[in-house]
């Protein structure tokens, strides 16, 4: 068994519950954090620990912390990521509806170490349940003297407030995230100033993931350098993954950094296998956002080792060869899933998500959902396999947010890794006649490399 | 005008209350959160002159919440039936069957995507992913998701809903039996 760190309690019964949560140690950290450390001292423990970013980009969070301005008199806020919208991913929502205390306590240490009175949990707008779970959590808290005012007789004062999105992936990006706060579209602010500097209302703040926030607990409770001994390398600590498509058990998993990809997919302690005996085709191992793998460079890296699910890892062989850890939302899809048809789906995600201010990226993603539902239907030329190619090209690199990136990396890589795929749609023309199943096409091309 | 555009007193104390998250002058802030309450008080959907109201509310211009309704995907900016049914149409679903769903419902409602049933009971829209990916294929109909759905545990759920007879909204839990 892996190490757990933060769902370690996950079956408990009420654990959901003030009561119980302190029963299993729950709040030890906020007073050890409270009345036994600085700021400071909280901050350094973060940066040995190692932690990093757990929405997808993987930053350091000791480095990002420690870029917060502190103007005198000038209010600085911490702001969770609770927006979860990329595809394949669900961890945010198990970890907060099954534990919420774990996020409010993290939510409290976090915001005592940068300085916060203020701070706000901003949840993506379907999952208005999960809110009322949490507001509950904090009337909790509030009852108990952990929120509010002098807390724990500490003399430190925190307000925290859970605010509901309204169906929008583009606010997951933080400075998005921060206009949807203030009452806005969410357009992305050009950056910088980043939010370190001029974030909400204009002042200095720290944005983080839910799964982030959780994981200051167990490392402020048995220290960064512990926290640092879990995991592999520059990869530490445990990550969720969220596990879904054609596996024997999909759900939330805790693994310890560095769990090799087969046996997350293939043991019975994680995924079991592949659903209903088939062969694994490709995965798409950290949210829509990353470059699919087909099965044999997701198990094996291209120089045949063992592919380890961690942030260098998953990265190994760089795009040509490799794919990036993103959120941890593992997609595995088995011998008769359509690679083109998946796309399909992600690039009408990207075209629909997309805010449109920057035109590569408002007109590039309707593009490509265009020409691929072109191929599909059996009427897509050779020409516009390149034609797609053509265009993820010119969006990367080349818009205000990495939204515009996220469109056009599973863009590049399925054809990077499946080109035979969309040439056999182009070549079957309209003899895929099936329309509810014009996804299985008969004899799949072995992938390319 | 007659004042069909009110907010009760119960919800109208929520937006204070809500208005005092913010820091002084950003009351603004609490547009979206307002938007919800709006939309479940009045019929299910933002008309104009609805966000009109909430302009007033706010106290902030009626473009300002127009630009921002029509930015969001879970305001309706016309009228939908008492349960919208939102299918999760993206990989995870759509690797475990969610055409299926919608093709079962579209022929069971005699609907398509985007439409409303002549008695105004169901509507039928597919949405992109819902965090649900793990127990797909899924719906949300009001604040209430439906996981690991089958054709037969969709026909049980339309039927509850249909004899609950209730309006869904987002700010309720109104969950019904599928098994
Ligand atoms: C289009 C887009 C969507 C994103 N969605 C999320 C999200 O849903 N949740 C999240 O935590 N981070 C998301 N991010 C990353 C955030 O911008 C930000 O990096 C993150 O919240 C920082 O927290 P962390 O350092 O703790 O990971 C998204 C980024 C982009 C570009
Ligand atoms: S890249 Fe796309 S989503 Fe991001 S700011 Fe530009 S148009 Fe908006
Ligand atoms: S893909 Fe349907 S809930 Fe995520």
């Amino acid at each position: 068994m892996g190490k757990k760190l933060l769902l370690e309690h996950i079956d408990v019964p009420g654990i959901q519950s003030l009561n119980v949560y302190r029963q299993k140690g729950g709040y030890e950290t906020l007073k050890k954090a409270l009345t036994s450390m600085t700021p400071e001292q909280i901050l350094e423990e973060v940066k040995t620990s190692g932690l990093r970013g757990r929405g997808g980009a993987g930053f350091p969070t000791g480095l990002k912390w420690s870029f917060l301005a502190k103007p005198e008199g000038v209010a600085r806020y911490l702001v969770c990521n609770a927006d979860e919208s990329e595809p394949g991913t669900f961890k945010d929502r198990y970890l907060m509806e099954k534990i919420p205390h774990i996020l409010i306590e993290g939510m409290i240490v976090s915001s005592f170490a940068l300085g916060a009175n203020t701070s706000y949990i901003y949840i993506r707008g379907e999952y208005f349940y999960v809110a009322r779970i949490l507001e509950n959590a904090i009337a909790e808290a509030y009852e108990a003297g952990l929120l509010g005012k002098n807390i724990m007789g500490s003399g430190y004062d925190l307000d925290l407030y859970v605010q509901i999105g309204a169906g929008a992936y583009i606010c997951g990006e933080e400075t998005a995230l921060l206009e949807s706060l203030e009452g806005k579209r969410g357009n992305p602010r050009i950056k910088p100033p980043f939010p370190a500097i001029a974030g909400l209302y204009g002042c200095p703040t720290v944005v983080n993931n839910v799964e982030t926030i959780a994981a200051v607990v167990p490392i402020v409770k048995d220290g960064g350098a512990a926290y640092a001994q879990i995991g592999i390398g520059k990869s530490t600590g445990t990550k969720l993954i969220s596990a879904s498509g054609h596996l024997n058990k999909p759900g939330v998993y805790e693994i310890e950094l560095g769990l090799p990809v087969e046996e997350f997919i293939y043991s019975e302690e994680y995924c079991g296998g592949i659903k209903n005996g088939k062969q694994l085709k490709a995965v798409v191992a950290g949210g829509s956002s990353v470059p699919i793998l087909p099965a044999h460079l997701i198990l094996k890296t291209a120089a045949g080792e063992p592919r380890l699910m961690s942030y260098e890892g998953l990265a190994d062989g760089g795009f040509a060869t490799g794919t990036m850890l993103g959120s941890g939302g593992f997609i595995a899809m088995d011998e008769d899933s359509s690679i083109v048809k998946n796309l399909w789906t992600f690039s009408r995600f990207y075209h629909h998500e997309s805010c449109g201010q920057c035109s590569p990226c408002r007109e590039g993603t309707g593009w490509m959902e265009k020409i691929l539902h072109k191929i599909l239907h059996g009427h897509g030329t050779l020409a516009d396999v390149d034609l797609l190619w053509d265009i993820q090209s010119k969006i990367e690199g080349k818009t205000i947010c990495p939204l515009g990136d996220a469109a056009a990396w599973p863009v590049a890589s399925a054809i990077r890794h499946f080109r035979n795929e969309f040439e056999e749609y182009v070549k079957q023309g309209h003899s895929i006649k099936d329309v509810k199943h014009y996804y299985r096409l008969n004899h799949l091309p072995e992938p390319v490399n | 005008m007659e004042k069909k555009y009110q907010f009760s007193p119960e919800t109208m104390a929520v937006v204070q209350k809500m208005m005092g998250r913010y820091p002084e002058g950003k009351q603004k802030s609490a547009l979206l959160p307002v938007l919800h309450l709006a939309q479940a008080e009045f019929d299910g959907w933002l008309s104009a002159e609805a966000m009109d109201y909430v302009a007033e509310v706010l106290n902030i211009t009626p473009i300002e919440v127009y630009e921002v309704a029509s930015f969001y995907s879970m305001y309706n900016l016309k009228p939908v039936g008492k349960c919208l049914l939102e299918v999760c149409r993206t990989s995870s679903c759509w690797l475990m069957g969610s055409e299926d769903i919608v093709h079962h419902i579209e022929k069971k409602l005699g609907i398509k995507d985007g439409e409303t049933t002549a008695d105004g009971q169901f509507t039928l829209k597919t949405v992109e992913c819902l965090g649900s990916c793990g127990t797909a294929p899924m719906l949300q109909c009001g604040a209430d998701f439906y996981e690991n759905l089958s054709l037969e545990k969709v026909d049980t759920l339309l039927d509850n809903l249909r004899k609950d007879g209730e309006r869904r909204t987002y700010i309720k839990d109104q969950k019904v039996n599928m098994d």
